[in-house]
């Protein structure tokens, strides 16, 4: 049956080297006494105490962590009705148009993106700043949730809605009591989805920002093309940290819910017989 | 009626969002520079009614696309883009393939626990990941400080600000864009078809190219889009790793509109990479909506 073999010991294990390596390294040099990157030189956290003073990078983090919780839960409701009209709409007027809206921004280069947006906003006489940014990170992201979202609807068994609307819910409740707690879990990870795409995001965030609001991956682009700093490996690890437990966290969460789900289910059909 | 309101709602939010800019970028193309805000003319004046708008018609025109033709740098970048993107999705798939595979034979106990492996990166941001390299490829980076004290070389290479440089960078980054849709695949597959084949006598290297690589064939098409097409406008990892002889479409339009501020060449450059772009778009689209059919 399944299981280790050399072959794919020896690929798994240099693919994941491949792939760790260097955040390692990364990681390691942040804690670097020297502003030297490449040198060791003895360890310090003198990086991470320089950074906190840094008004800069935190008003950036501020206004990144603004957006991306805005936009992120815009994406999340549209994202979570558009993957309900793919799935459950069947055939309507322009729906190869829509599916092509859905699919297209997954892959679409992020400047055709950041530069349209831009004009839209700009003919439109819109301030840029935090909300053009959100409005731009929402629409790119919903197309991201609409997919997670989606892949969990169709093997979702729709008898048990038809169950609840024949028991006399309104259309709402059973989407409320029935549908929405079966496909929560990837709603939430949608919504995880949309918000680090939010905070990743440099290309798009710089088309359409204004003066008045700077993000983080704005902040440490103009800083990383002036080369290497011990800062930004500081900042660097600070954000794996982050993203590193709360992954973990999402997985833990997700794990224990099927857990009690199936007990739950257990129970039910105990009841039943 | 519901049903109808909840269609709408995300229908008109991507028709505003995202289709109509498309057709102000079009319309942009066919405009001239000019010193304003915003730098270009005409902008469409409506409060002058029919006259305003055949003003308007009349002053568009070509004249940015035939900029194009005749200079040699966009020529040179779109084939540079596309080349580039070509050999990095290959690259990508020969390293991501064993992995997906060596994957989906761990042991079942095993395999959440890789997938949380593969996921880890692609949620930690691509900046950062980018950035990483610039340390480890840099004259006296980790890798040649690493090559000179083996003895392997007695200078340092020059490798960041190369082309090297930005493949490294790709196949790093869109490595997970990979891996996971082939996983998908072959995580799906029935073993008994390999045991089948190799009741029937099939060798294992037979079996794996029989069965296993031909039902991988969705997973395999899927990365390959989800590399292929993005990498072609990619602009951080030229813009961190490439040096000046790196030309790519997606820095060059970014140079064009923030260095240059020629905002209808930037238009004008962005319309033909959605043209190159929009066969592998409408195929990727086909295919992810055949996969969710047969899921269903």
């Amino acid at each position: 049956m399944k299981r280790f073999t050399l072959f794919n010991i020896t690929s798994l294990t240099l693919g994941f080297a491949f792939l760790y390596v260097p955040i390692l390294i990364l990681i390691i040099f942040s804690f670097n006494a020297s502003r030297l990157v490449t040198v060791w030189a003895g360890f310090s956290t003198k990086w991470y105490g320089k950074l906190l003073q840094n008004e800069a990078f935190l008003d950036a983090a501020w206004v990144t962590l603004k957006v991306g919780i805005l936009s992120s839960c815009i994406a999340t409701v549209l994202g979570t009705a558009a993957a309900m009209v793919m799935v459950r709409s069947g055939k309507f007027f322009g729906r190869t148009l829509f599916s092509g809206m859905i699919y297209a921004p997954l892959v679409m280069p992020e400047v055709i993106t950041g530069l349209s947006l831009l004009l839209l906003f700009i003919s439109l006489g819109v301030e840029r700043g935090v909300m053009t940014i959100v409005l731009a990170h929402a629409t790119f992201s919903m197309c991201y949730v609409s997919v997670v979202v989606s892949s969990r609807l169709v093997s979702f068994d729709q008898s048990l809605e038809e169950a609840a609307l024949d028991l006399g819910c309104s259309q709402f409740d059973a989407f409320k009591s029935v549908t929405l707690p079966i496909i929560a879990p990837a709603v939430i990870s949608g919504w995880l989805l949309a918000f680090t795409l939010s905070l990743d995001d440099l290309v798009i965030a710089s088309f359409t920002t204004g003066p008045s609001a700077t993000t983080l991956p704005i902040k440490i682009y103009s800083a990383v093309r002036l080369g290497v700093s011990p800062e930004i490996n500081a900042l660097s690890t600070l954000l794996i940290g982050a993203v590193t437990i709360g992954v973990i966290t999402a997985s833990l969460v997700t794990k224990r819910a099927a857990v009690h789900r199936k007990r739950h289910e257990e129970m039910a059909r105990q009841a039943e017989g | 009626m519901r049903r109808a309101f909840i269609i709408s709602i995300p229908y008109l939010w991507l028709v505003a969002l995202f289709l109509i800019p498309f057709a102000i970028v079009f319309k942009l193309s066919l405009s001239d520079p000019a010193v304003a805000i915003p730098p270009y003319v005409p902008t469409l004046d409506l409060s002058t009614g029919w006259t305003g708008f055949k003003d308007f018609l009349s002053q568009l025109d070509m004249e940015n696309f035939i900029w194009l033709t005749e200079d040699n740098l966009y020529w040179k970048a779109y084939l540079s883009s596309v080349k580039i993107a070509f050999f990095s999705t290959v690259f990508t798939l020969l390293i991501g393939f064993p992995i997906a595979y060596g994957m989906a034979q761990a042991p079942k106990e095993w395999q959440a626990t890789l997938m949380m492996l593969i996921i880890l990166p692609f949620w930690t941001s691509f900046l950062i990941r980018v950035y990483a390299w610039m340390g480890i490829l840099s004259n006296e980076g980790f890798l040649n400080q690493f090559l000179l004290w083996t003895g392997f070389i007695s200078e340092p290479l020059q490798i960041i600000n190369t082309n090297i440089a930005v493949y490294i960078g790709i196949v790093y980054t869109y490595l997970p864009f990979m891996v996971l849709p082939i996983y998908a695949t072959l995580e799906k597959l029935d073993p008994s078809y390999l045991e089948a084949a190799e009741d029937l006598g099939c060798s294992r290297t037979s079996a794996f190219w029989s069965v296993t690589a031909p039902l991988s064939k969705p997973g395999v098409i899927a990365g390959c889009f989800l590399v292929f097409i993005p990498v072609v406008g990619e602009f951080v990892i030229p813009s961190l790793l490439g040096g000046s002889r790196t030309l790519m479409i997606g820095k060059v339009l970014w140079d064009e509109f923030f260095s240059n501020r020629d905002w209808p060449v930037a238009s004008a450059v962005a319309v033909i990479l959605l043209l190159i772009l929009v066969i592998p778009i409408i195929l990727f689209q086909k295919q992810q909506e055949r996969a969710q059919e047969a899921e269903s």
